[in-house]
């Protein structure tokens, strides 16, 4: 491992992550804006403008459209790149099945952002987390600097030969796009190492024609489904290899698949993604110290999902809480659904209590993290683990009111 | 015509699963030859997608893209921006559509791309419904015909909307050309086609492609019909460039729709209902306005 530069630049999220794409050195930006994606595209723009990045910047008339763009400029061989956030990312969902599909290494930033209704503009995972299934390798960053990097290592990921799909590096609206931070920038001459030029296996040209976008049936659809698994699977071990090998070059590794932080004695253990996890490394911090056997796990790779890693590092535990900034209606979070399906062929199999927080940007603080805790340890003593998941910190005084009131009935 | 087999210089191969008689296959073999083999295909879901790839059979001889149903323009534009940056820019690229992707689902990113100006050409092969799903109304169908969803009953004379003026949207568009075409002057499609190509920018071709299922013709006569249809003064064959008036093809002796219509199932009702006359009396007074718009009639 080469010594970490200690160069760090004082920026906005949204620029540290403009910053790794130009590094990247992608030949086609499509974006269509949308809050809180904006500062990001508007940062490349400009860098395009200024003739920084040479690149060609497909302004369009929706997130349709830019996922279209990019969909036809990495078929005609060049890497490519988008952003988009919460509708957008919804609008742009059909675009994305199909370039899974189309084996397609695009890239693109998910700034998290709640769906609508009703709308808001502030920050959960409900739009990332309706994309896990299309065959999307998913990456959820803690802070400005993992952002950055990750951009970088998405790239080397989608391009993989193994792997050949898209990549989606999931960014905290607000938290992470428009927070200030300090940024070790990386340097251009190492990423050029890092990540050479792409070098597509085929692409659209009249001297070879191909088709692609072809019609098929019951005797292939399937196994067209069950290659773009078997990639999502080796992706396993890409991005593992991509993290490790980001590290000795640039001498920070922000976890592979996940990342544990004082868990191996840890009887209760807190798994997370995105931003959330720094509060509950924080809280953590706290927690131990008062002698709390607690400890985390940032999931950082959700697709595919790290079953093996995940169990390898939380076994022993007696209670998994897991925080989930999503919620799949009726049902409860995907990180817990998936975390409780991981252990049901494996032993010993901790308790599961699912927790969905943080919805539209709702505070998740020290003392939420540490009710969190109470509740999980609570298990971890003998109390039935709760069969449906636990809304953290409602609004109960507005609950109630509206309950007195009959829904504001005249 | 030469009666020798250009069988060998397709690049639409025979033995594709079109329909008999389809004009839209017609349509795509004629373009093709206008446009050669250095050029990108890209092609929204519909009839042609169906008909030309399924796996392992392609029928195209070009790099061949089929996205979605309604982002084949936007696609186009990302294609067209990776040849320009790789100095491949002498390659074309040609967009097919048909009216379902063009008129409706994909009009969007159609005048995305129109705004764009992407060096491009978007053909529409318009056969004025559906027909990929079993002949549905769309904004292309022409008033007064019978579809599946705009069907005939005690109540409805078949559409009771006017097809959209695509044409008129692409030139609100200040585009460098816009034509329309059709089947039934060959010569005409694939001039417009090489014509299209040499000028820089976005392009629009609108062709009729009369459909023998959804219309109700015999499969024999599509050409016939495609001709009636610009004979009548109904699809009107013109080209436009920007400062210039239209220049249309001229009609000897307009004949009445009446010719058109009674050789189609979908207008079959028309004749048959005595409501019909009054929309007999209105299409008739479509193909007027049109002969006065694009100066039809031969002096």
């Amino acid at each position: 491992m080469q010594t970490p530069t200690l160069k760090r630049t004082f920026l906005e999220g949204s620029m540290a992550i403009a910053e790794a794409v130009k590094l990247a050195r992608p030949v086609v930006i499509s974006a269509y804006p949308i809050t809180p994606q904006t500062h990001i595209v508007e940062d490349l723009a400009k860098m395009v403008a200024d003739g920084e990045l040479n690149a060609r910047y497909i302004p369009v008339e929706s997130e349709f459209s830019a996922a279209s763009a990019i969909y036809g400029a990495s078929l005609t061989g060049v890497r490519a790149y988008t952003a988009s956030s919460s509708q957008g990312l919804l609008l742009m969902t059909e675009v994305l099945y199909n370039a899974a599909g189309t084996r397609l290494p695009i890239v693109l930033t998910g700034a998290n952002r709640t769906l609508s209704a009703p709308i808001s503009i502030l920050p959960d995972h409900q739009d990332t987390i309706s994309l896990r299934d299309p065959g999307i390798v998913q990456l959820y960053c803690e802070n400005a600097q993992e952002a950055h990097d990750t951009h970088i290592q998405a790239f080397r990921i989608a391009e993989d030969a193994d792997v050949l799909l898209p990549t989606m590096v999931c960014v905290d609206g607000w938290m992470l796009t428009h927070t200030f931070e300090p940024v070790a920038l990386c340097d251009q001459e190492m990423v050029d190492r890092y990540l050479p030029p792409y070098k597509p296996v085929h692409y659209a040209n009249p001297e070879k024609p191909m088709t692609w976008g072809f019609y098929v049936d019951d005797d292939l659809l399937m196994e067209f489904r069950y290659e773009v698994h078997l990639a999502m699977r080796r992706a396993l071990g890409v991005v593992e290899k991509a993290a490790d090998e980001f590290a000795a070059l640039f001498g920070r590794h922000h976890g592979g698949l996940i990342q544990t932080y004082r868990t191996e004695d840890a009887e209760v253990i807190i798994l997370a993604m995105g931003s959330v996890v720094g509060t509950i490394k924080d809280a953590v911090d706290g927690l131990r110290s008062e002698g709390h056997k607690v400890g985390v796990v940032k999931v950082r790779c959700y697709r595919p999902f790290p079953a093996q890693a995940i169990y390898e590092a939380v076994w022993h535990a007696k209670v998994l809480a897991v925080l989930d900034k999503n919620i799949s209606m009726g049902q409860e979070g995907a990180l817990a659904t998936d975390i409780k399906a991981a252990f049901y062929h494996r032993q010993p199999r901790p308790a599961v209590v699912g927790f969905v927080a943080g919805l539209a940007g709702r505070e998740v603080s020290l003392a939420s993290v540490e009710r969190v805790y109470r509740r999980a340890q609570a298990v971890a003593d003998g109390e039935e683990p709760p069969l449906d998941c636990l809304f953290l910190d409602l609004n109960q005084g507005y609950l109630d009111l509206k309950q007195a009131t009959k829904g504001g009935e005249a | 015509m030469s009666a020798v087999s250009t069988t060998q210089f397709d690049l639409l191969a025979p033995g594709h699963r079109a329909c008999p008689g389809c004009g839209t296959a017609i349509v795509t073999r004629l373009v093709l030859m206008g446009a050669g083999r250095n050029v990108i295909v890209v092609t929204a879901t519909g009839c042609l997608e169906t008909f030309t790839s399924p796996y392992e059979e392609s029928a195209w001889n070009v790099p061949w893209i089929h996205p979605l149903f309604e982002n084949a323009p936007s696609v186009a534009s990302g294609v067209r921006a990776a040849l320009e940056m790789t100095g491949r820019g002498d390659t074309k690229v040609i967009i097919f559509g048909g009216d379902g992707s063009t008129f409706d689902i994909g009009l969007g990113a159609l005048s995305g791309f129109f705004e764009r100006g992407h060096d491009a050409l978007y053909v529409c092969y318009d056969n004025e419904a559906y027909m990929n799903t079993g002949v549905q109304r769309s904004s292309a169908t022409p008033e007064g015909a019978d579809t599946t969803t705009s069907p005939v009953g005690s109540c409805q004379l078949g559409k009771q909307r006017p097809k959209k003026n695509l044409p008129a949207i692409a030139i609100a568009h200040d585009l460098p050309y816009v034509a329309t075409a059709s089947i039934a002057y060959p010569r005409d499609l694939i001039n417009k086609v090489k014509k299209a190509l040499s000028i820089p920018g976005a392009k629009y071709l609108q062709v009729d492609a009369p459909c023998c299922i959804g219309w109700g013709f015999d499969p024999s006569q599509t050409v016939e019909v495609a001709r009636l249809a610009v004979e009548t003064g109904l699809f009107p064959v013109y080209e436009w460039e920007p400062g210039q008036p239209f220049k249309a093809r001229k009609l000897r002796q307009r004949r009445p729709v009446e010719d058109y219509l009674k050789v189609q199932r979908r207008f079959r009702h028309l004749f048959d209902r005595p409501e019909g006359k009054e929309e007999l009396a209105r299409i008739q007074a479509l193909a007027d306005a049109n002969a006065a718009k694009f100066g039809l009639d031969q002096a």
